[in-house]
């Protein structure tokens, strides 16, 4: 049972929106010193790439926790239209 | 659509469907807006529902709803690395009338809506509900897309992130309200489950773990078992994971791997993985002129340390908010005055009185002694009273030993666990 959370996130049905719903102003990150997001979301979104904060909506889980937990506020939450994004079977 | 309606609901999940099918049950005229591609698609729980509320709605539901197993087994698990004390509860007297089930709520949520649908009611999926309508200061219906849909009233049930409350202009919650649940859905066979959980056929297991599974974060650890499959997972607050920055979801694998719950899931297969924010705490306003908010959309959600609430909360508060809008409807008023009625509803039922009682229980859970100190005091306890190596002494001499040093602070411990918990 000792999967990485890529495969986890294989095992989640997803619709994805061509359209991004969450925004992240990542021209703030670099003055982030926590870089929390690195490490509250559940769904691994939140990567470093050369020094740079990147955020991937493609996989996103849609749990709202970057809605309340960016230290600099800079994530723009929002849903994918409706139908898209995940759509969990068991839930 | 350019009829009106009375009520519109804002997610098709237990608050919000209850909500609706009471509604129409009352014979008003009811839309259900639901985002996903199918009711329950984007909902997320642990495992279990509490039986009391929807059986108040639909009488012996379980005779015909997709529930999983009843929950006659109750465990609770401290947990250290290489040990563990489980106290382990079974009563029958759970059965009749049956205390709570473990569900999916894919297949649930699917089934509660058609309900809703044969009560009456009228149900949309995979619309995304993006504003709010507006009359004066009064809220008036929705906005999706392009369209615009007049209702005399809208109930918020969009869950913990509710950005429709926002969008009402009801205060936003704050990271300190949340937890982060995360889950697996693993598959086993039926009888290997039954045999790992000490099961008669079709009776279910809720075990809960506290201590070393959640790094020192408060939180927990659960698995419920389904039919066919085990739902496990953690639940941490999320201000706490922070502050030690760890990895949400390592957290998750390395529960999987403690002896006391790989052994439980050996040989499964995951078959689903999911995550969600859950509240910890209630909004401080459930309504305002022309809406008014149920279930993890208003915070409504009871956390006793033992029983961890939110399905019969929603359902319980759904149906109030039902009485609220036909009390306004027949008054003709909708103005936030006369919608206090919803909250005098909840007031009087378990719903506000239940989160009054366990309105402490947030702040004692936080305590870090709980997760760390006491899980490894009771686990050393056990393993000095079973090991054989010298002379023996007496479980009570043992357990002064034990608790040498941290008597005080269990004994203030305890004094705030029995008034808040």
């Amino acid at each position: 049972m000792n999967i990485s959370i890529e495969e986890r996130l294989g095992l989640v049905s997803f619709e994805v929106d061509k359209e991004r719903h969450i925004k992240v102003d990542t021209s703030v990150c670099s003055e982030c010193d926590e870089k929390t997001c690195l490490y509250f979301c559940p769904a691994n979104r939140f990567t470093l790439e050369d020094g740079k904060i990147k955020h991937d909506y493609e996989g996103c889980i849609e749990c709202g926790t970057c809605k309340f937990s960016c230290p600099k506020g800079v994530v723009d939450f929002g849903y994918p239209r409706g139908g898209y994004g995940v759509y969990y079977k068991y839930g | 659509m350019s009829e009106k309606f009375d009520a519109i609901i804002v997610g098709a999940g237990p608050g919000g469907c209850a909500a609706a099918y009471s509604l129409a049950k009352m014979g008003f005229n009811v839309l259900i807006v639901e985002r996903g591609k199918y009711p329950g698609a984007k909902n997320v729980m642990g495992g279990r529902m509490y039986a009391h509320a929807l059986n108040r709605l639909i009488p012996e539901f379980w005779k015909e709803a997709p529930v999983e197993r009843m929950v006659t087994r109750e465990k609770l698990t401290l947990l250290c690395n290489k040990a563990s004390v489980t106290i382990d509860f079974q009563d029958e007297e759970l059965l009749v009338p049956p205390n709570s089930f473990t569900l999916l709520r894919a297949k649930f949520d699917q089934w509660f809506a058609n309900r809703v649908v044969e009560a009456g009611a009228t149900l949309v999926s995979n619309i995304k509900v993006d504003d709010l309508l507006w009359k004066e200061k009064q809220v008036a219906g929705i906005v999706a897309g392009t369209d615009k849909i007049e209702a005399n009233m809208v109930i918020a049930a969009d869950g913990a992130v509710s950005l429709i409350s926002e969008k009402a202009g009801l205060k936003r919650f704050e990271v300190k309200q949340f937890a982060l649940g995360m889950k697996e859905i693993i598959e086993l066979p039926e009888k290997t489950i039954e045999d790992r959980f000490n099961l008669s056929g079709g009776e279910g297991a809720a075990q809960l773990f506290v201590g070393q599974c959640t790094k020192e974060i408060p939180g927990g650890g659960f698995v419920y078992t389904n039919r066919t499959s085990l739902s496990v997972g953690i639940v941490v607050y999320i201000d706490r994971l922070i502050e030690k920055k760890i990895d949400s979801h390592e957290i998750l694998r390395e529960f999987n791997q403690n002896p006391a719950v790989a052994k439980l899931i050996e040989g499964g297969k995951i078959l689903e993985y999911s995550a969600h924010v859950i509240p910890e705490t209630s909004r401080s306003g459930l309504f305002t002129d022309g809406m008014l908010v149920v279930g993890d959309a208003g915070g409504l959600v009871v956390n006793s340390g033992i029983t961890l609430r939110g399905m019969d909360m929603a359902i319980a508060s759904g149906a109030a908010a039902a009485e609220a809008v036909k009390n306004a409807i027949e008054k003709n008023d909708f103005s936030k005055e006369c919608l206090s009625y919803y909250e005098d509803l909840l007031k009087n039922d378990f719903v506000l009185k239940d989160i009054t009682t366990f309105k402490k229980a947030p702040e004692f859970l936080q305590n870090e002694r709980l997760y760390t100190l006491y899980p490894e005091i009771a686990c050393r306890l056990f393993h000095r009273l079973a090991s054989v190596e010298g002379p023996k002494r007496r479980a009570f001499d043992e357990l002064l030993e034990e608790t040498k040093g941290n008597k005080m602070k269990m004994i203030l411990d305890m004094i705030k666990g029995m008034r808040s918990i």
